[in-house]
């Protein structure tokens, strides 16, 4: 059985943790896992090369059950993303906890801001915040407003190198954060709500061992996992199950 | 199948439409790893040469040294020219992190050791009476190197066609210190890998084949010079 999970997951690490603890109370699966954006992921999906899907942008998710790909999401846990940028913040964020005031005083000022670019779940974030400014760096591509495409690790390098705002992904900017020079600054707002969910992929050739891994993903001892990871090397929780 | 169709079809519709994004990234990827194969036969070509013609102690370190360089993988590199570039490193001072010219510097460390082998390997082929000869006609001793060198002159033009493949096709070191930002180090194989992460397969399957494409243009140009050379 393959599973097929967002990038966030493994970059964070609490993949390796649920996997472990799948394994070793599944010992009649093999499960194997495999990585990337929640674009290619659900991609995948529809070509059945992978059995669950773990990723974390509704839409798509929602778009992917109406194709007929799955019967339902299955929504397992969530965190906020947060607008991170440099600590001198000239846009001045710092204190607000409005995104999309946010994201309207980066534009004000025009203060470098760095995107994934890469449709995935945190850019499909990143869009909606511009629409609900009601503002297109997106498309009118101004010179402050540059698409690195790439990972969420890279995507942080690259806002830290140039010291420009960037929306993150906690987890990842977490484990980072001693090699950054970016500071959290608007965290909190409901709209930076970051889902993540499980399908099972109708054209599955696994459907048992599909079906017991998103039980157990859904139960008691996979939230114990979810709700402890973190705490001990960065004193906070990173993901809250549902 | 339908994929590799669907792919076929778009790579066609970008070559004929000459699509200003693909265009423009396609121009990057040819200027970043061309200078990177100008430095790195620079770099490697005199090193081959020396390794594979002269006597002088350390000669056998240099040669495994070169070899181990055909196994440096461009993930390393990147790290290594990275960590060299952050503005937390030495020479961060340059702003040359996330920057064509951080790529072009990751990819000539990654072209060097291929050129120089291959050098290396091209001038041992050529036979020492060469060099003998040219020497008992009463040539000096670095002209008669010289003599051997352009004796071997199909071998050197291998090397370089060889290291820009290898640079031109790699996606780790580029990725990691150019950042794949568009329109200013997005190349080739870091668009195809985005496309891939995107979900857009036949997008990223399309621009491999032109990639492809182009490479095989320029092995034929440089095919045909080889061979015209070889007076074929």
């Amino acid at each position: 059985m393959v599973l097929g999970a967002t990038t966030t997951i493994e970059d964070s690490g609490l993949l390796v943790e649920l996997q472990k603890s799948f394994a070793a109370g599944h010992p009649r699966f093999s499960l194997r896992t495999i990585t990337g954006g929640s674009g290619e992921i659900l991609q995948l999906g529809r070509r059945a090369d992978v059995d669950v899907t773990f990723t974390h942008d509704p839409e798509a998710e929602s778009t992917f059950v109406t194709e007929g790909h799955a019967e339902a999401r299955r929504e397992l846990m969530y965190n906020y993303f947060l607008i991170v940028g440099p600590e001198a913040d000239p846009a001045a964020l710092r204190g607000n906890r409005d995104a999309v005031e946010g994201f309207k005083r980066i534009a004000a000022a025009e203060a470098a801001f760095v995107s994934r670019g890469d449709q995935s779940g945190t850019h499909r974030k990143e869009l909606f915040l511009w629409r609900e400014a009601g503002l297109d760096p997106p498309e009118a591509k101004p010179d402050w407003y540059s698409e690195a495409g790439a990972g969420m690790g890279d995507a942080l390098r690259v806002a830290s190198e140039r010291g420009a705002y960037i929306l993150t992904e906690p987890g990842t900017f977490m484990v980072l954060r001693s090699q950054l020079r970016l500071a959290p600054l608007v965290e909190g707002d409901p709209r930076l709500l970051n889902r993540y969910a499980l399908m099972r992929v109708n054209r599955t050739q696994h459907g048992e061992a599909a079906d017991s891994l998103i039980a157990w993903l859904l139960g008691p001892a996979s939230r114990d996992v979810i709700d402890q990871f973190g705490r001990a090397q960065f004193g906070d929780q990173l993901f809250r199950p549902r | 199948m339908d994929l590799i169709l669907d792919a076929l079809k778009q790579a066609f519709t970008i070559l004929m439409t000459g699509q200003a994004y693909v265009v423009d990234v396609l121009l990057l990827s040819i200027r970043v790893s061309g200078s990177a194969i100008v430095l790195g036969v620079l770099l490697g070509m005199p090193a081959g040469i020396a390794a594979g013609m002269l006597r002088f102690p350390g000669r056998r370190v240099l040669i495994a040294l070169i070899h181990t360089g055909f196994a440096l993988p461009p993930v390393v590199v990147g790290l290594f020219v990275y960590m060299l570039l952050s503005r937390s490193g030495p020479v961060g001072s340059l702003g040359l992190l996330f920057t064509p010219a951080a790529m072009i510097l990751a990819q000539s460390v990654l072209a060097a050791p291929y050129v120089a082998g291959i050098t290396l390997a091209a001038v041992q082929a050529v036979p020492a009476d060469v060099r003998l000869q040219a020497l008992a006609l009463g040539a000096g001793r670095w002209r008669a190197v010289w003599a051997h060198v352009r004796e071997a002159r199909l071998g050197l033009m291998a090397a370089i066609v060889a290291g820009f493949g290898a640079v031109i096709s790699e996606v780790g070191a580029v990725m990691m210190v150019g950042g794949n930002i568009l329109g200013e180090t997005r190349v080739m194989t870091t668009a195809i890998v985005l496309e891939t992460r995107r979900g857009n397969f036949a997008t990223a399957l399309a621009l491999g084949l032109i990639l492809l494409f182009f490479a095989f243009a320029a092995n034929l140009a440089l095919t045909h010079l080889q061979q015209r050379e070889r007076g074929r």
